[in-house]
């Protein structure tokens, strides 16, 4: 009887796995290449599938599940590097980091169960900060499905609200085709992640293997067609304006519009804010770059949003922590959203002109539209509001005279010493705050934090990712002590991988975000923000690696000269002011006008 | 597959309560084709369809008012056979509301009915009192009296 029922399933099954290839055999690909074809296994197949794909290096955690794959893997280690995380959190928080460094495609591999949710906060942090990413998971086997079997979970389903596409394989002859189509849907249009779940069965059987990389889906348009006449109307307006004001975000990096959007700002004289992932698209000493929008942006990017006759919104989605109250948010002007993604327009903030299609292409249609001018009045508004911010928060930040180290002194120190070349990856609260304002970039690409989610345990692996990503650059780790154990594991993966990581903990022995939200907000009930923490520099000794811990201003010069200077990963642990807050801010719900000083 | 629960958490997360949902094949080969009712502001709904949209294996999303669509609910009625010789008033409703009889057997008869809502409900409640031994009613289905675009912009696709 249970077998006869099992029967039934499996055949239940084959009928459902038939549909989606009914309904999506989309991409465009010839099948010439088959007699070409070599017999394989599909794990075998999705070890291809990746190096097909110029995956270089993957981050994952093996599994029941999953074993084919990893034993698959073992054949081929030169070609594809597999680091060993210590939790399938860290796993997506390293392809995250590796992939917002290099811009390539994040890979994470997991096995079925508990190892595939394991996943689930890395990819809705992708997910909500546009990060390509794919992640395969191991899955019982087809004829378990459903059947509550050990390890059996539907990743299918809880992935499905964070994902960009996802997809369950059950035949190993499909895995050529569907490993091309994620790869495809994580890096196109606005990038995000994708999961595929491979049953183990799918992963033992074989398939003739032939690889095409996939071009095109029918349902599916990564990047709306440019519409000239939406560009010509945003450059009149643009070239009309008296007051103007470009906020940034993401989208110019991921598009690599970097250069022309110099030249835009440049040709225009505008002056240009940005939103957390947009930082370091343009140097941070660059004339034009007027600081960061949002909760714990800059004084005067935020009072002057009210201010401004055009804002010119560019890859930016209007984040709530980013527009305050939205019925108080630039309703003087007219607004001009440059952005890939329809749904973004008029989500928010109502868009006057809508530039669809990827910022790269438009902002090229609209440079050689846009007259010369400089905005100097307009652009002394922003320098005599930024000399109050300095007078009044950034000099105390940097160069405070009272005892106690601040946050902001360390990054001060940090960009001393980095000259600013370092990527800063950091975690969620105070410190990331900090570090965002006062971090010098030069070069694009060096701002790697959780902005959308806001995970806490994200800049450790993180980190490791970034460095794997970009081995020639420094990549400096800053982290709060509360996020820092969240993912305090991973240690042990750049212990064992040696991943030239600095790691800076700012500790104030408190959940400081929270907590100076209860001071502000809460009466100073501190409930559950104080923390009774371990000795940090003994963990990472237990590591093996070499460590520094800073109590006194006077060490704090010498510390972070060694640690620059030293060439494997290192940690530093600097006691903070256990109270300090991080200012200006917008209280929540306030409008970006309100900012407060103090 | 999985494009439906893509779809349904789109509402759910904004506490849009699905009204009906209907799924099925459209005039286009291998294009399934979602009709679902719901109740809510224009903006959202416009916010929503963009957010539809952009689910890679969906086509397009349309949104549409009652007025720009021709629209029909189907329901069956399952009621003891003895009424339907016992009370001649059954007949009578059965006649004037157009439905139809699809089976009669000894312990019961099937009535079905195709059209608006309050017709429905109208013979719902005029069934009512005589008692109903079960009662369905399917989603909504619809057409648009407008051409869609969908159909031109597949056949072009299909012609690549």
């Amino acid at each position: 009887m249970p077998k006869q029922s099992l029967q039934r399933q499996k055949a239940v099954l084959q009928m459902n796995s038939n549909k989606p290839e009914m309904q999506t055999t989309t991409i465009k690909s010839d099948t010439s290449k088959l007699q070409n074809a070599q017999r394989m296994t599909g794990s075998e197949a999705i070890v291809r599938s990746l190096i097909a794909e110029g995956v270089e290096v993957i981050y994952g955690y093996p599994g029941g599940a999953i074993m084919p794959v990893y034993d698959a893997l073992y054949h081929f280690q030169d070609e594809l590097h597999h680091v060993l995380t210590r939790h399938e959190q860290g796993a997506t928080h390293a392809a995250q980091g590796y992939a917002r460094i290099s811009g390539k495609v994040g890979v994470a591999l997991a096995t079925s169960g508990p190892g595939a949710t394991n996943l689930i906060t890395g990819i809705a942090d992708a997910q909500i900060d546009s990060t390509p990413l794919v992640c395969i998971t191991g899955q019982v086997p087809s004829g378990l499905l459903g059947s509550d079997a050990f390890q059996e979970t539907d990743i299918v389903g809880i992935s499905t609200p964070v994902t960009k596409w996802n997809h369950q394989v059950t035949k190993a002859s499909e895995i050529p085709q569907v490993i091309a189509k994620a790869f495809y849907i994580a890096r196109s249009g606005r990038p995000g992640p994708v999961l595929i779940d491979i049953t183990k069965d799918a992963q033992f059987d074989t398939l003739d293997f032939v690889y095409q990389k996939c071009t095109g889906i029918r349902s599916y348009t990564p990047e709306p067609q440019l519409n000239l006449a939406c560009v010509k109307s945003a450059a009149a307006l643009i070239n009309q304006a008296k007051k103007p004001l470009v906020v940034w975000g993401q989208g110019v990096i991921l598009s690599g519009a970097e250069q022309v959007f110099r030249s835009v700002i440049e040709t225009a004289g505008l002056p240009a804010a940005w939103t957390i992932l947009g930082a370091s698209a343009i140097e941070t000493s660059h004339p034009l770059n007027v600081g960061m929008v949002g909760m714990h942006g800059n004084y005067a990017p935020n009072v002057l949003t009210n201010e401004c006759d055009v804002l010119i919104a560019i890859g930016m989605r209007f984040d709530d922590r980013v527009t305050g109250h939205l019925e108080t948010y630039a309703k003087q002007a007219k607004v001009i959203h440059f952005e890939i993604d329809p749904a973004e327009i008029n989500k928010n903030v109502t868009a006057d002109i809508a530039v669809l299609g990827d910022a790269k292409k438009t902002l090229e249609a609209l440079l050689p539209l846009l007259t010369q001018n400089t905005h100097e009045s307009w652009r002394g508004r922003f320098a005599a509001l930024h000399e109050i911010e300095y007078d009044q928060i950034i000099q105390r930040d940097l160069f405070p005279t009272k005892e106690g180290l601040t946050m902001g002194e360390v990054i001060h120190k940090i960009n001393v010493y980095s000259k600013g070349e370092a990527a800063i990856v950091t975690d969620v609260g105070q410190h990331q705050m900090i570090a965002c304002r006062y971090a010098h970039f030069n070069q694009t690409k060096s701002n790697i934090t959780s902005g959308g989610l806001g995970t806490m345990g994200f800049a450790l692996p993180a980190a490791i990712g970034a460095k794997m990503g970009a081995p020639e650059r420094e990549v400096v780790a800053v982290i709060g002590d509360g996020g820092y154990q969240m993912t305090i594991q991973e240690l042990g993966t750049i212990f064992q991988t040696q991943a030239a990581v600095k790691i800076v903990l700012l500790n104030n022995n408190f959940l400081g975000m929270v907590r100076q939200w209860q001071q502000l907000f809460f009466d100073k009930r501190y409930a559950s923000t104080e923390l009774i923490n371990p000795d940090f520099g003994m963990i990472a000794s237990a590591y093996h690696l070499p460590t520094k811990k800073v109590a006194q201003r006077a060490d704090l010069d010498g510390a972070i000269a060694e640690m620059m200077a030293h060439d494997g990963p290192y940690f530093m642990e600097v006691v903070v002011e256990p109270e300090a807050n991080v200012f200006p801010m917008i209280p929540s719900g306030a409008s970006v006008s309100d900012i407060r000083l103090s | 597959m999985g494009l439906l629960n893509r779809v349904s958490a789109i509402f759910q997360r904004r506490h849009i309560n699905i009204e009906s949902i209907s799924s099925s094949v459209s005039e286009i080969e291998s294009v399934s084709r979602f009709t679902i009712l719901v109740s809510v502001t224009e903006s959202n709904m416009q916010k929503i369809i963009g957010q539809i949209e952009k689910q890679v294996e969906v086509i397009r999303a349309f949104y549409h008012t009652d007025e720009e669509t021709i629209y029909q609910e189907s329901c069956l009625f399952k009621i003891s056979s003895d009424l339907l010789f016992d009370e001649r008033q059954i007949q009578n409703i059965v006649k004037e509301s157009h439905a139809r009889i699809v089976t009669v057997n000894r312990e019961f008869f099937v009535l079905e009915k195709s059209g608006r809502r309050h017709e429905v409900d109208q013979l719902y409640r005029e069934l009512k009192p005589f008692g109903i031994m079960q009662f369905v009613r399917s989603g909504r289905i619809a057409v648009t009296k407008e051409k869609m675009k969908i159909t031109h912009l597949l056949e072009q696709f299909n012609q690549v």
